[in-house]
């Protein structure tokens, strides 16, 4: 089974990632040789085996209901590639009355 | 003066000589910022110096000794650049967290300054620690100082790097398929990933989740068991941290392994080993047996599909664990882009390198609709199965002894075009990350003057067994006594 280029532009769709086709055409290939290696556990039968999703025997951690101090806005905003103090600036996610995009 | 800090080779003791008062800690501070500053130029180890923060704590330690009882006070150390120190840059090895400052503290790290640890800087990695050899870093190549022209492993190789070449006592790496004791291996050093759980990975740069374990990198055994003691404990901010009590991890180091069986598992011995290598880790199973240990060969039938099964478990949890990189809150954001997709999608692009963007691919192919069944859930079976022979082995064994790595550093460049031939030198670490075990690697031998890596696997939570016999094989040789010339 070959991924087409198709499929691997989906793929770049799903993970968010804008590449050029050249780059495309690159990983097309790459992806193609990994799945190959990966061809080597259909040989093994795993009928009734349990998928391991932990090593830990945990689930289900809860902690006492009762707040406690966060992070101080102002140091995580001082990252923000935007913000306006008070929240992270992103473009406009829904269009305006007048069609335009008001973001940036 | 100068002469005592030469002398001095280990983490335990700097801090003999720091409690008998021979030194100061801001003169052992000193002398590491000056080691480092002497040696960067040819080894690259860190990305980021922390000068002030150093000499701070050495301070506050020569003010009071008293009031820092643990013995690593007082100490240099460094910090693997994916886990968060307040107010310095986290980078990651990537240009897409270029100038974030954590505004917090990773539990490890803040254990370590509680306790009055200096912590001298953040070292290089691979590009959130994807990668065998520290070259897919965006900022710089470090070098093993055995031989530069050598890699030093990875991804936690400038950690490696500082350690073995003596610019800071003990530093902290993290481990997904072997990131701590490949490259502890390639520069001759002691490397410890302790048990899923025993670390909390709080302000830890996630990579794979099920995976990631934080440990430390040290010149011998017992510095091990001392960074042990600092880092290892419950963290409520980490609900994969495990709630028992921690021992004390010194109380292992005993030469004593009367009553221990060794197992050597014969497909570790396989899978493209150099026979230098594999001889240097028999011999080294020798050693164990002189000193009262049973020896026996054994079969894991299962570990030859551990690489598969890890390169879509790893890959899968890194899309999803990566995702959070968008441009919105931290880190790089294109200025070319039109609406918050696009922006997603072109800071993403502009940001990630190569390796990581791969990864990304594979773990999104592997997750999307329609494959599921056939990548991610069949690895987690397989994953299962790997589990039960580790399971097998440890009713008849206590402790598991392999090459670390397939062959010893290999030269810059000569594997960074075969992504394949770079993922061999994990294929005896990554079962262990998968069956979520203990492990620890040290030096058992030179070949072509490049120390060769032993690796000591137990049981889950039992890193006393796997101390004890390292700490038998170490005081039994002289390996760990071997320094680069650099």
């Amino acid at each position: 089974m070959k991924l087409t280029l198709e499929e691997v532009s989906n793929v770049a769709f799903l993970a968010r990632l804008a590449l050029p086709e050249e780059e495309l055409r690159r990983l097309a290939g790459h992806l193609n040789q990994i799945i190959e290696h990966f061809a080597a556990l259909q040989e093994l039968d795993t009928t009734d085996v349990e998928p391991t999703e932990r090593v830990l025997p945990m689930v289900n951690v809860y902690r006492e209901d009762v707040a406690l101090p966060g992070l101080d806005r102002e140091d995580v905003l001082r990252c923000a590639p935007r913000s306006n103090g008070e929240a992270f600036l992103v473009p406009r996610v829904v269009d305006t009355a007048d069609g335009k995009d008001g973001g940036q | 003066m100068t002469r005592d800090i030469e002398n001095i080779q280990t983490a335990w003791q700097a801090s003999e000589a720091l409690r008998s008062g021979r030194i100061s800690a801001r003169d052992l501070t000193r002398a590491s910022l000056e080691r480092i500053a002497a040696l960067e130029p040819s080894l690259s180890a860190f990305l980021a110096l922390t000068e002030e923060i150093a000499m701070e704590a050495a301070a506050r330690f020569d003010a009071n000794p008293a009031a820092f009882p643990d013995p690593l006070a007082g100490v240099p150390a460094a910090v693997k650049d994916n886990m968060c120190l307040k107010g310095v840059p986290c980078t990651c090895a990537s240009r897409i967290l270029e100038g974030w400052e954590p505004p917090y503290n990773a539990t490890a790290v803040q254990r370590i300054l509680d306790r009055g640890g200096v912590i001298c800087g953040k070292t290089n990695l691979d590009e959130f620690a994807m990668g065998s050899s520290t070259e897919n870093s965006a900022f710089k190549v470090t070098r093993n100082p055995w031989n530069t022209s050598t890699v030093p492993g990875g991804s936690s190789g400038g950690s490696a790097a500082a350690v073995a070449a003596g610019q800071v006592f003990y530093a902290l790496g993290s481990d997904t398929g072997g990131s701590i004791r490949q490259p502890a291996s390639f520069c001759g050093i002691v490397g410890v990933k302790p048990t899923y759980g025993r670390v909390s990975r709080y302000g830890l740069v996630a990579y794979a989740s099920s995976l990631d374990q934080i440990g430390p990198l040290t010149r011998d055994v017992r510095d091990a068991a001392l960074v042990l003691n600092l880092i290892c404990g419950h963290d409520p901010l980490d609900s994969t941290s495990y709630p028992g009590e921690s021992p004390d991890f010194t109380q292992a180091l005993r030469r004593d392994v009367q009553g221990l069986t060794v197992g050597l598992p014969q497909e570790f011995f396989a899978q493209g080993v150099r026979d230098d290598v594999a001889q240097a880790v028999r011999d080294g199973a020798r050693v164990l047996e002189k000193a009262g240990a049973k020896v026996r060969d054994i079969s894991m039938p299962n570990v030859g599909y551990a690489l598969p099964v890890y390169y879509i478990i790893a890959p899968a949890e890194a899309s999803s664990n990566l995702a959070r990189y968008d441009g919105v809150r931290y880190g790089h954001r294109s200025c070319a882009a039109s609406d918050h997709v696009d922006m997603f999608m072109r800071s993403r692009a502009e940001g990630f390198g190569a390796e990581v963007k791969q990864r990304i691919m594979i773990g999104t192919y592997a997750l999307s609709a329609g494959y599921y069944d056939a990548y991610y859930l069949k690895a987690q079976q397989v994953r299962t199965l790997l589990r039960r022979d580790f399971d097998r082995a440890f009713q008849e064994c206590d402790v598991l002894l392999t090459p670390t790595s397939p062959t010893p550093a290999f030269a810059v460049g000569e594997r960074a075009d075969d992504p394949f031939q770079m993922k061999l030198a994990d294929v005896c670490t990554i079962p262990v990350n998968l069956a979520g075990i203990p492990a620890l690697s040290l030096p058992c031998g030179l070949v072509d003057g490049l120390p060769v890596g032993m690796q000591i696997m137990a049981r889950p939570f039992d890193e006393e067994t796997m101390l004890r016999a390292a700490y038998t094989f170490e005081q039994a040789t002289e390996f760990h006594r071997l320094r680069p010339a650099i």
